[in-house]
């Protein structure tokens, strides 16, 4: 595209350097140890007054950690990570015990208002009644590696839902946990899996019992902003027969000039009939113009459809991280179940993105869509990398992937590699890639009829990835096409 | 990625084979270095195995094993059983030029009245007393890749062909691989084809096995050099032995204005690999890879494309067609690198798969890799059984369950063959396909 010098100054100006949630919260926190060894799992083990079945656990992965190497087959490229010059654990220090939720340091609350968790919640998390009837997000809030707050608990436990934070759900209802926990993402799974299964702290706890639909949204916020520390959340998501449950995910960082590692693990499983709708708006620091500072997003995610007619659904936005290293996957191996991928990937400055899915089908009929839009602007790297595959028994396996990438400036790179693996003649692939500039002719079109070039832009980008968009829950979708236009900010040129 | 791996028995094994075989390898001097450099680059990597990205769906540790030792030179005998073989496979009005067990037969080529345009030598005769440039040329191929650097070292002959600026060589040049003989053996060739300045050729190349040939290895590769506005079409027919072994590469690279028309078919051979990396380095150039895979029994055949579009102004297509019966296997790979430069690229790659048994099974691996934003590229890939609506449309027009999917295939694979230019290479490989469908029953 012509670049004309006055947005290229402005591109200058503006660039990822705008990033909203910067803001860091001064607070008294609690801290392990750096580096890590047994004893830091120990303790965080203790930390959380776990079983014993549960630090062993722990340590099995922890051992096995020892022994692996980090992978390196992404196309991200970051300095090695020393993994002992990191913060494990770190939980804002109590100034007296919580006895209930208006009693939560008042700092952290101003924290959450100002990275603008709708007001509602806010309100809830203040005590206050609100109206009958009007829609409801319950949250789970999770600051640095502790949980300081879970909504709507009670209300929700009488519709038989159990949304709590994981560490108390190990205390709590440990046979679930158990059941459960390692089954979708096993301690070996890999690199970054493991240290998660080591040393997680938090995160989110959600089962919904069989036949129940989820009364409302459910949603966890997390936020860094402890220094040198490393984010192990774990959330695990049970959808028993017949159940639904919608789940929202949000992230931000405070703007440091280091790296921080955000290496969580997420595990789904539905069983008959049930069906879980997955979110995330990803927006973590991504760092500045220069590519200094930002968060190492490396996470595994992944959904097991257990049952038959069982549905998991991911859904992405993401805008933030200096390095996204992501493949939410679905195993599809109950007859007749569904899987989906929505993305969008935005790459701005100096961001890397390396992220896409695996659709595993294993079950009969099984069916599996993915539809990822990148966008790759500034000189940042943005890879699809999705793996779909049909086992000796799926047959009639559907799947349908589309990925189309964007590229805005010539100094950015998009990059597709698909993997598409057929060992059963029933199933039926068809995939679809294209990459390609914002066309000169539509821009003119816009610039025409009066709007501006970075307005053009944004209507253009608005409608290429309006077909994720729509897969997202409301609050979230206005919220997602807010960041979308702000990541693309100054990128014109 | 984890590979450094302890010599393995195999790996012993190879280096047996080579030790063997040094007497015979031409050249002295700075082709023996870089021959030497080779053998230390295929030593230090082994066979491919899954663990190597590039190689993840063929593993030669679990398919080949071990590198055959090296063919003995053909005797009378052999020629006798290679000329048979090749009455089979003739192909009218080319010019055939002959290897038998990787060895150049006089005999049985045609390789007089060249003319003044076009010059041909052997590769034994280059390595032993040629050019340096050529030599090195003949050399370019990265040692990175284990089975080009196992080429490179093992290489014995080829054929290197020469066409002069502004030539038009109106007869298609075949050359034939042919392996002879009943004891398994390996033969280690390297060809190379260098096209001038706005001439134009076309270079067919085939493998064959004589009866009685089985479990043979064949590993060849192909350089080619295409001047600025030449052209080069270009056909390859894998008809090998259904026990044999052929892993192929290719290096190819054009310059500015250029065109390069490729197609393979492979219907031979138990475990084929192909392998081409195609360099676009001048402005104006056109690509078109095409190739059709027709698989059945416990055939693997595996097409990795790589393209790289280093310049701005260019063009590329890759039609890619697997048809897959039995327990056979098909992998394709291809991959588009677009560098920062190369503006206004159009790239275009489609491979679908066609599953005809339970037991098929298909891999695809299309890659996109843009590094400049004023293009425009796209990748598809299908894999699917025979539509049924389709089949059904034609039994109820009288056709018989094998006569209406031998029709299906044909339109399915027809999509890549049409894009031969040369119409008599169109014939053949339309013909071969038929053949494959009419022993299909």
């Amino acid at each position: 595209m012509a670049a004309v010098q006055e947005t290229v100054d402005r591109v200058r100006r503006i660039d990822v350097d705008q990033y909203r949630y910067g803001f860091e919260t001064l607070i008294e926190s609690d801290k392990a140890p750096k580096g890590l060894s047994e004893d830091t799992v120990r303790f965080i083990s203790a930390k959380k007054n776990e079983p014993a079945w549960m630090l062993e656990w722990r340590l099995e992965a922890y051992r096995r950690w020892l022994t692996m190497t980090e992978p390196k087959w992404a196309r991200v490229d970051y300095p090695t990570i020393d993994y002992q010059d990191l913060y494990y654990y770190s939980a804002p220090k109590p100034k007296k015990t919580i006895g209930s939720l208006d009693e939560i340091d008042p700092e952290i609350l101003e924290t959450y208002k100002k990275l603008g968790i709708p007001l509602r919640e806010v309100e809830v998390l203040e005590g206050v009644v609100r109206p009958e009837g009007e829609r409801r997000i319950a949250v789970d809030a999770v600051f640095d590696s502790v949980s300081v707050a879970t909504t709507f608990q009670k209300e929700l436990k009488q519709a038989g839902v159990i949304f709590m934070p994981i560490s108390e759900a190990i205390r709590e209802h440990p046979e679930l946990v158990r059941k459960y926990l390692g089954t979708v993402v096993p301690t070996s799974d890999n690199y970054f899996a493991t240290l998660n299964s080591a040393v997680f702290s938090d995160g989110s706890f959600v089962y919904v019992p069989p036949g129940v639909r989820c009364p409302m949204e459910l949603s966890t916020y997390f936020r860094i902003n402890e220094r040198n520390t490393g984010q192990f959340e774990r959330t695990l998501i049970i959808a028993d027969k017949g159940a639904y449950v919608s789940y929202l995910e949000g992230c931000t960082a405070p703007q440091r000039d280091e790296n921080q590692l955000h290496a969580a693990v997420v595990e789904l499983v539905t069983h008959d009939d049930a069906e879980i709708k997955y979110s995330t708006v990803q927006n973590w620091y991504p760092g500045n113009s220069e590519g200094k500072g930002g968060i190492y997003n490396f996470v595994t995610k992944r959904g097991d459809c257990r049952g038959n007619n069982s549905k998991i659904s991911w859904t992405q936005v993401e805008t933030g991280s200096a390095i996204t290293w992501k493949y939410p996957s679905c195993i599809l191996r109950g007859d007749n179940s569904r899987g989906e991928f929505y993305s969008i990937a935005i790459s701005n400055g100096h961001q890397q993105v390396d992220s896409g899915t695996k659709m595993i089908h294993l079950g009969k009929n099984t069916t599996s869509r993915i539809i990822s839009k990148g966008i790759a602007a500034g000189v940042s790297q943005n890879t699809y990398r999705g793996l779909v595959t049909a086992h000796r028994k799926a047959t009639g396996a559907r799947n349908f992937t589309a990925c189309d990438s964007l590229l805005i400036g010539d100094k950015c790179g998009a990059h597709t590699v698909p993997y598409i693996e057929a060992k059963n003649s029933s199933a039926l692939f068809e995939h679809e890639a294209t990459t390609s500039k914002i066309s000169e002719d539509v821009l003119f079109y816009c610039v025409q009829r009066g709007l501006s070039q970075e307005e053009a832009v944004g209507l253009v980008v608005n409608g290429f990835v309006k077909d994720v968009l729509q897969q997202l829950p409301m609050e979230f979708a206005v919220e997602a096409q807010k960041l979308i236009s702000i990541s693309l900010e100054g990128s014109v040129g | 990625m984890n590979v450094v791996l302890a010599k393995t028995e195999t790996a012993n094994a190879t280096s047996d084979v080579i030790a063997v075989a040094r007497d015979r390898l031409p050249g002295t001097g700075k082709v023996a270095d870089l021959r030497r450099q080779a053998l230390e680059a295929h030593q230090r990597l082994g066979l491919p195995h899954r663990r190597i990205e590039d190689w993840k769906y063929t593993d030669l540790r679990v398919l080949m094993r071990e590198v055959l030792p090296l063919a003995a030179a053909p005797d009378a005998e052999a020629l006798k059983r290679a000329a048979a073989a090749l009455k089979l496979h003739a192909i009218a009005g080319v010019r055939r030029i002959v290897l038998v067990d990787g060895v150049f037969a006089p005999t049985l080529s045609e390789t007089s009245d060249l003319g003044k345009d076009i010059n041909i030598r052997t590769l034994r005769e280059v390595l032993e007393a040629g050019d340096a440039a050529l030599q090195a040329q003949l050399f370019a191929p990265d040692n990175s890749d284990a089975m080009v650097a196992l080429n490179s070292a093992m290489m014995t002959d080829g054929i290197v062909i020469e066409v002069a600026d502004n030539a038009a060589i109106a007869l298609p040049l075949h050359i034939v691989h042919i392996a002879s003989g009943a004891a398994p053996a390996a033969m280690f060739t390297r060809s190379l084809i260098r096209v001038g300045k706005h001439a134009g050729a076309t270079l067919v190349e085939s493998y064959i096995g004589a009866e009685g040939a089985k479990a043979y290895q064949v590993h060849d590769s192909l350089i080619v050099a295409i001047g600025d506005g030449a052209r080069l079409d270009h056909v390859r027919l894998i008809e090998d032995s259904r026990e044999a072994f052929n892993i192929s590469s290719a290096v190819v690279t054009l310059g500015a204005n250029a065109h390069f028309n490729t197609f393979g078919m492979n219907n031979g051979s138990l475990v084929s690999r192909y392998q081409a990396v195609i360099s676009v380095a001048g402005e104006g150039s056109r690509v078109e890879t095409n190739g059709v895979n027709l698989l059945n029994g416990r055939q693997h055949a595996d097409t990795t494309l790589f393209l790289d579009h280093a310049v701005p102004n260019c063009s590329s297509r890759e039609i890619f067609r697997a048809v897959v019966d039995d327990r056979g296997h098909s992998v394709f790979q291809g991959r588009i690198i677009v560098r920062p430069r190369a503006q206004k690229t159009d790239a275009r790659m489609m491979t679908r798969a066609l599953l005809l048994s339970d037991e098929a099974e298909a891999d695809n691996k299309p890659e996109l890799e843009i590094f400049a934003d004023d293009v425009t590229c796209g990748h598809g890939a299908t894999t699917g059984a025979l539509d049924d609506s389709l089949l059904f449309y034609l039994r109820a027009r009288g056709l018989s369950e094998k006569e209406a999917q031998a029709l299906l295939i044909q339109a399915f694979v027809g999509e890549a063959i049409e894009q031969i230019a040369n119409e008599a290479l169109r014939e053949l490989a339309i013909s071969a396909a038929q053949r494959w469908l009419a022993a299909r029953g």
